[in-house]
C-alpha cells in the first residue's frame, strides 16, 4: 500500500444516506478477475443519468468524495474501493461508514474520514457553493480543514491504521512476523474443529 | 471471578493470538475461511505476487456459486467473464491444495447454506468468508463475518486477521410470534427497528425465546440479515437445537469427541450479569408478516399496511431517503401492499434456499396455480438441498403450480448469472438485499417469507396464504 500523509483537493457532494455498494460498483463488475479497471463502473448506473454529481462539469478533477450517513453499507465487495480510488478520489468523508467498507478503505490507502453530521451537512453546503473550495485532509494531525469557509475539525483512526497510512505498511507482512505466536495459538485449538483431509 | 461476559466476546477471547496493545488491533484466530469465486482471485494474486504459500489449505473451503446459471449446469457457462471467473477459482483452489466444490458437484452450492449443510459450521468458532453474509454461521453460536479481498490474502497467508474488538448489542424478541410469522419477518421487523446502521461496530446477539424456538435454518436466516442492519455479526447461543443439527455432518465431530465438544459448547452463552453495550427488547407480537417497500432492508413495512410517504418520517435523512425510495420504486404513498401487483416471484438465497423454506413455500404452492404472466423462479441454495427436495417431491408440486424450479445457486439474489430483472419490473424476493437494481438493472425488489413470496406468486399482488381461495 502507497503511504498517504495529506490529501488536497476540492470534492464531489454525494448527497445521499445508505449509498450502498451495490451502487458504488454494480455486481455486473464483480465477473472481472484482475484488480484494476474498475473507475468506468463507479456508480455505472447512477452516471447514466446527466445530472448525477460526478457528470457535473464543476466537480471533475476533484479527490474527495463526500457521502451521507451509512456509506459503503450492504455488500462486502473489496471493487467498490478499489472503483472510487482509481476513478480519482483519494479519501471519502462520511458521518458514518458501514465496518467492511472502512476497513477495506484502510487496507487501500483511501482514506475513510468520519465527521459529524453537522460537519458533514457543512461541507456539502460549502462545496455546493464552491466547487472549486479547497479542503485539506492530514493523516498525521487527523484534521479536515477548510480555510476558506473557517472549517476545522478532527476525525479518528485508531493509532495502528494511522500508521499503516502515514508508513504504507503491508498488513501481511506485519502480521507474519508473529509467525511463532500464531504456530503457538494453533497447539492450543479445540480437536474437533474441522479441517480437511 | 472474572468479569461476566457476553457470548461474542468470550468467542473472541478464545480467538486471541495476541491482544492488540495501546490501540493496535487485536489479532484474531480464524478456524474457518470460506470462499467463493467473485471475491478471491485478486487475493490469490496478491500470494503468488509475494511468493506466499496458503497456510491452512485445510481450514479452507471453496465454492462457486454467484456466477453459476440455474439452467443446463452440466454445459459451459455462456457467460465468458463468469466461466472465467470460475475457472480462475479451480486454478487456484487446485494450486493451493483447497477443497473445492464445483458447479453440478452435491456439495456444490450457496457458500452459507454449504458450510452449516457440511458441518464445517460448529459452535464457538471463528468463520469468515468475502461476502457480507456470512453472518448466517453465527446461528451456531459462533463469530461469522464477512471481509473484503485483501482481508481473504491475509487470511489465506495468515489464518488471522488483525481486528478491533466490536461492541457488542442485545436483540431480545419474548412472547408468542402471532401465526404466519416466520424467522424472515421476525428479522426484517428488527432491521426495520435498528435502521441499517443501528448494528453498526457491533456483534448482535439474539437472545429470547422466539429465537430459542426457532430451528436452525430459521436461526441462519435471523443471523444471515445482521448485516442489514450494519452489524459485523449476529449470534445465538448454541442449545440442543443446535447440537442436533451438528451431529451426523460429514465434519461434525463423533464419539467421545462429540460428547467432549456438546460439553464445551454449552459453556457458550452469556453469563449473568453480563453488560451489553446496547440493547434492544423487543415484543415479539408486535411483528407481522413483512414486506419491504424501498431500497434498503429497513423500509419494512406489515404486509396489511399501506406505503408510507416521507412526511412519516421524523427524521429528515430518513424522510429524504423514502422520498428517493418511492421515486425509484414508483409508488404513491397511501397504496395498500396487497393492492400492489407483481411481475416475478424468485423463492432463494442464502437467506431462504434451505428445504424448510422450499417446504413452506410448496405447502402454500401445492394444488394452487402462479397468476396468469408471473415470472417464478425457485432455486435451492445446494445440491443437497435439490436432492432432499427432489426426495419429498417438492419440484413436482412446484412445477404443477406453475413455478419454474431451478438448480442451485444465488440466482436472482444479485445477478450475477442470467436470472435477471428487467427494468421496471417488481418482484417479490425471499433475499436480503431491496437495494436499487440489485436484481437487474432498474428492477424493484420487495424483500419477503417464502410463503409471502408463494402466495403472491398465486394472487399476482402481495398475499398472505390465508388470502388465497
Ligand atoms: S445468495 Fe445472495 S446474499 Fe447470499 S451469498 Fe449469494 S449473492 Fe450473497
Amino acid at each position: 500500500m502507497k503511504a498517504v500523509r495529506i490529501v488536497q483537493g476540492t470534492a464531489v457532494p454525494l448527497d445521499r444516506t445508505d449509498v450502498d455498494t451495490d451502487q458504488i460498483i454494480p455486481s455486473d463488475w464483480l465477473k472481472r478477475v484482475e484488480r484494476t479497471g474498475f473507475e468506468k463502473g463507479l456508480f455505472s448506473e447512477w452516471r447514466d443519468d446527466r445530472d448525477f454529481v460526478l457528470n457535473q462539469e464543476q466537480y471533475s478533477g476533484a479527490n474527495i468524495l463526500i457521502g451521507g450517513l451509512n456509506f459503503g453499507t450492504g455488500s462486502s465487495r473489496e471493487h467498490a474501493v478499489w472503483a472510487i480510488q482509481q476513478y480519482g478520489f483519494d479519501a471519502v468523508i462520511s458521518p458514518r461508514f458501514a465496518d467492511i467498507f472502512r476497513n477495506n478503505c484502510t487496507k487501500n490507502g483511501l482514506v475513510p474520514v468520519t465527521v459529524s453530521d453537522e460537519v458533514n451537512e457543512q461541507l456539502i453546503r460549502a462545496v455546493e457553493a464552491d466547487p472549486t473550495l479547497e479542503i485539506t485532509i492530514d493523516v498525521e494531525r487527523l484534521t479536515v480543514e477548510a480555510p476558506a469557509v473557517g472549517l476545522e475539525t478532527t476525525f479518528p483512526l485508531s493509532e495502528a491504521i494511522q500508521e499503516r497510512f502515514l508508513k504504507g505498511l503491508d498488513d501481511i507482512g506485519l502480521t507474519l512476523r508473529l509467525a511463532t505466536d500464531i504456530d503457538e495459538y494453533e497447539t492450543t485449538r479445540k480437536p474437533w474443529m474441522p479441517a480437511q483431509a | 471471578m472474572s468479569q461476566p461476559r457476553t457470548l461474542s466476546q468470550k468467542i473472541w477471547d478464545r480467538h486471541l493470538v495476541t491482544p492488540g496493545v495501546g490501540g493496535a488491533p487485536d489479532l484474531l484466530y480464524i478456524d474457518l475461511h470460506l470462499i467463493h469465486e467473485v471475491t478471491s482471485p485478486q487475493a490469490f494474486d496478491g500470494l503468488r505476487m509475494n511468493g506466499r504459500p496458503v497456510r491452512r489449505p485445510d481450514l479452507t473451503v471453496a465454492t462457486e456459486d454467484h456466477n453459476t446459471p440455474t439452467e443446463d449446469q452440466d454445459k459451459p457457462i455462456a457467460d465468458e467473464i463468469s466461466a472465467t471467473q470460475i475457472e480462475t477459482l479451480r486454478v487456484n483452489t487446485q494450486e493451493f491444495g483447497i477443497v473445492h466444490y464445483p458447479m453440478g458437484h452435491e456439495n456444490n452450492g450457496i457458500v452459507h447454506v454449504m458450510g452449516p449443510e457440511q458441518g464445517l459450521t460448529q459452535p464457538g468458532m471463528t468463520i469468515v468468508c468475502g461476502d457480507s453474509h456470512t453472518a448466517t454461521h453465527g446461528a451456531f453460536g459462533s463469530i461469522a463475518f464477512g471481509i473484503g479481498t485483501s482481508e481473504v490474502e491475509h487470511v489465506l497467508a495468515t489464518q488471522t486477521l488483525p481486528q478491533a474488538r466490536p461492541g457488542t448489542m442485545a436483540i431480545t424478541v419474548n412472547g408468542e410470534l402471532q401465526a404466519g410469522v416466520t424467522p424472515k419477518d421476525v428479522i426484517l421487523h428488527v432491521i426495520g427497528v435498528i435502521g441499517t446502521g443501528g448494528g453498526i461496530g457491533k456483534i448482535v446477539e439474539y437472545r429470547g425465546n422466539v429465537f430459542e424456538n426457532m430451528s436452525m435454518e430459521g436461526r441462519m436466516t435471523v443471523c444471515n440479515m445482521s448485516i442489514e442492519g450494519g452489524a459485523k455479526a449476529g449470534l445465538i447461543a448454541p442449545d440442543e437445537t443446535t447440537f442436533e443439527y451438528v451431529a451426523g455432518r460429514p465434519n461434525s465431530p463423533v464419539g467421545a469427541e462429540l460428547e467432549a465438544a456438546i460439553e464445551d459448547w454449552k459453556t457458550l452463552a452469556t453469563d449473568e450479569g453480563a453488560v451489553f453495550d446496547e440493547e434492544v427488547i423487543i415484543d415479539a407480537a408486535d411483528i407481522a408478516p413483512q414486506v419491504s417497500w424501498g431500497t434498503n432492508p429497513a423500509q419494512v413495512m406489515p404486509i396489511d399496511g399501506v406505503i408510507p410517504g416521507p412526511d412519516d418520517f421524523d427524521d429528515p435523512n430518513l424522510a429524504n431517503t423514502a422520498a428517493r425510495a418511492l421515486d425509484y420504486m414508483d409508488f404513491e404513498a397511501g397504496t395498500p401492499i396487497k393492492d400492489i401487483k407483481v411481475d416475478t416471484v424468485f423463492i432463494g438465497s442464502c437467506t431462504n434456499s434451505r428445504i424448510e423454506d422450499l417446504r413452506a413455500a410448496a405447502a402454500v404452492a401445492k394444488g394452487r396455480k402462479v397468476a396468469d404472466g408471473m415470472r417464478t423462479l425457485v432455486v435451492p441454495g445446494s445440491g443437497l438441498v435439490k436432492q432432499q427436495a427432489e426426495a419429498e417431491g417438492l419440484p413436482e408440486i412446484f412445477r404443477e403450480a406453475g413455478f419454474d424450479w431451478r438448480e442451485p445457486g444465488c440466482s436472482m439474489c444479485l445477478a450475477m448469472n442470467p436470472d435477471k430483472l428487467q427494468p421496471g419490473e417488481r418482484c417479490a424476493s425471499t433475499s436480503n438485499r431491496n437495494f436499487e437494481g440489485r436484481q437487474g438493472r432498474g428492477g424493484r425488489t420487495h424483500l419477503v417469507s417464502p410463503a409471502i413470496a408463494t402466495a403472491t406468486a398465486i394472487a399476482g399482488h402481495f398475499a398472505s396464504p390465508e388470502d388465497l381461495a
